[in-house]
């Protein structure tokens, strides 16, 4: 039993370090070690292409973890006011989109896409008056779109268990003592969700900065960090893939702990 | 606030139903400006119900709740002049003490000035004996503390009626005994209405000046502690509000006769609107007294099983042969140990006939 789990973590773990490691290796070769060298982030970090595909990813991040942010907390705060059966209808929707497969909501999301533009181009090209009506097509809009839809069940389960915890004795107080709903929700229940707010923004966002599959079919021309990434490895696996892939990896383990962070149980300290 | 209105709160023909449960079955009630009642029955009997709907966070499915003379069916909470004191307090975790109990002031329209609220939230944390606490996380404070922080929150507002949901269970003996005096002090110094809801009947009858026993969402009486713990209308509430040993008998015609069981009979006070028949007999546990002599009429005579000593008494377990078990508490008395009746003992049990309180057995709870 021992033996298995060693292997289990072996097994997960070795391909990591052996990324990290090699992405200081001061030669080219995958293969063999031959010194200590950071040059290799150097070239990462002046490659044009790169740094144009770490800004896409950075825009649809931000966008996409802010709207499922807004959305998942509404949608959290709404499913607090509906009935029982209905809360229950609604909580296996958003746990049954957690658990689909990247690549099924990414051919759902292309294929729904896909018949929207065309619908809505005809459209529009029937009533634009000049001569070249605007085209809507894949893009950021859609990547965005894709993970905002999917993250955002992400938030609204994480929000949702930390207003299931605190319960309706402190909403009631606010209310008995005169305060209206309106500020009863900025001065007691928006204080006590905010840090399961910005956890789920986090994790939204790092879902989103490291999705490749979803992305992928809806992206359009689009390049993001991990389709640059899987674009570069067709032409081999240099030690400058295996920078990014330490940078991506360093910076999703922070947002990951700082998430964990802000959801740690605080009955532990109240 | 003041208005010539005698009642703070009233229900009129109130009925509480959630789906299929009915939590509350039409109750009419009056509550003076000034008293303190208190709600007290066994649990699921629609204390909280009762309470929770004088607080706007529930509406009657029928009839109506008054504060103050006006009818409050669709008032928000928040629009109510009234405060609650929850069971768990419900304090505001990010807040500390005087942020809590500064709350209800900050959100009164037109504003109060800030020194204003500051001097009146220092105030009610020295009515509660809690100065110089005011920087505290409320995390940070024992239960007892927590507890007289909800209540300053609720009392800096000088509402017209303060509502409280069994606010004192979470303590223990002591400091309940203490808190209950405290609050009655409080009551009588500010002289706003209290509303109390309790399962505990010795914190009912100490506390309050009326009591308003219910089941099953009905109430079973109002009265004084007196009036319930003396008087009580029915079998119900006789065996709720302390407790009572239990006889069947035979009333005889003319209704001043009991026989009992075993033949012996009974004189009774004759107080009652009884027919003659099946009756059952209630005798509160201090109403008999216990001797070892042969005496007098009402007596019953038996043999002690069990005694126990309860510092500031003693209570006996009595058998009488025929009748079953009776529960007798006595004085201690200055006398020795010697003085007390021991187990095994003969002795003799005997009552005034205006202690005996009769009741249908139909209305056997
Ligand atoms: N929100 C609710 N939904 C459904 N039923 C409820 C609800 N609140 C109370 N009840 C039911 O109404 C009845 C009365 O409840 P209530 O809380 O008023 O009792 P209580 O006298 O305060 O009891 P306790 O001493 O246990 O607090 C109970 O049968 C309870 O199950
Ligand atoms: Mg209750």
């Amino acid at each position: 039993m021992r033996a298995l789990v060693t292997f289990v973590y072996l097994f997960l773990y070795t391909p990591i370090v052996l990324i990290v490691l090699f992405s200081f290796n001061a030669g080219r070769n995958a293969s063999e070690f031959v010194g200590f060298s950071t040059e290799w982030y150097g070239k990462a970090l002046s490659n044009a292409f790169l740094m144009e595909a770490l800004q896409n990813s950075l825009i649809v991040g931000f966008t996409s973890a802010g709207l499922a942010t807004l959305f998942g907390t509404m949608a959290a705060l709404g499913l607090e006011r509906v009935s029982a059966k209905t809360r229950a209808v609604f909580d296996a929707l958003f746990a049954a989109a957690i658990v689909v497969p990247g690549v099924v909501i990414g051919i759902a999301t292309l294929v729904a896409l896909v018949e929207v533009f065309g619908l809505a181009n005809s459209l529009i090209a029937s009533v634009w008056p000049g001569e070249a009506p605007p085209r809507m097509q894949l893009g950021f809009g859609s990547i965005i779109a894709a993970h905002g839809l999917f993250t955002m069940a992400l938030v609204t389960m994480i929000v949702k268990a930390r207003i299931a915890s605190l319960g309706r004795d402190i909403v009631e107080a606010s209310s008995d003592l005169y305060a209206t709903p309106m500020t009863t929700f900025w001065q007691i229940v928006f204080p006590q969700i905010l840090p399961s707010v910005l956890a789920g923004f986090l994790l939204a966002f790092t879902f989103s900065f490291d999705d490749f599959i979803i992305a992928f079919f809806v992206a359009g021309s689009k390049t993001t960090l991990p389709i640059y990434v899987f674009a570069s490895i067709r032409r081999g696996v240099t030690p400058e893939i295996n920078a990014i892939a330490a940078m991506v990896l360093v910076a999703s383990l922070i947002l990951i702990l700082s998430a964990r962070f802000l959801m740690r149980d605080r009955t532990a300290n109240s | 606030m003041a208005s010539a209105h005698p009642n703070d709160i009233e229900f009129r023909s109130v009925t509480k139903a959630y789906g299929a449960v009915t939590a509350v079955r039409n109750i009419n009630l009056a509550v003076p400006k000034g008293s303190f009642l208190a709600l007290l029955g066994p649990s699921g009997c629609g204390k909280t119900t009762c309470l929770r709907m004088i607080g706007g966070f529930e509406q009657p499915s029928e009839g109506s709740v008054l504060i103050d003379g006006r009818e409050m069916n669709g008032v928000p909470a928040y629009r109510r002049p009234v405060n609650m004191v929850f069971q768990h307090y419900a304090l505001f975790p990010h807040f500390n003490v005087e942020q809590n109990v500064a709350y209800g002031l900050k959100q009164m329209r037109p504003r109060i000035d800030a020194r204003e609220i500051d001097r009146r939230v220092q105030e009610a944390l020295s009515m509660v004996r809690l100065d110089g606490f005011g920087k505290r996380r409320t995390h940070e404070m024992s239960g007892g503390q927590q507890q007289r922080v909800a209540l300053a929150r609720a009392i800096v507002n000088r509402p017209s009626v303060l509502l409280l949901d069994e606010p004192l269970a979470a303590l223990d003996k002591k400091l309940r005994s203490a808190m209950q005096i405290e609050l009655q002090t409080l009551q009588r110094e500010l002289g706003i209405t209290f509303v109390l809801v309790t399962h505990d009947q010795e914190e009912a009858l100490s506390m309050a000046d009326q009591v308003c026993v219910m089941s099953a969402g009905r109430i079973r009486q109002l009265g004084s502690p007196q009036e319930v713990y003396d008087r009580p209308a029915d079998l119900f509430v006789a065996d709720f509000v302390g407790k009572i040993n239990r006889l069947n008998g035979r009333l005889e015609p003319g209704g001043q006769m009991l026989r009992l069981a075993d033949g012996t009979a009974l004189a009774t006070s004759g107080e009652h609107s009884l027919p003659a028949g099946p009756v059952i007999a209630a005798l509160r546990p201090e109403a008999i007294r216990l001797s070892r002599q042969e005496t007098g009429p009402n007596g019953l005579r038996g043999t002690v099983t069990h005694r126990i000593f309860l510092g500031s008494g003693v209570e006996y377990a009595v058998t009488v042969a025929g009748l079953g078990d009776f529960l007798v508490t006595a004085d201690r008395g200055q006398g020795s140990e010697a003085d007390l009746a021991a187990p095994g003992d003969a002795v003799t049990l005997s009552f005034d006939p205006a202690a005996v309180h009769l009741f249908s057995p139909s209305e056997a709870a």
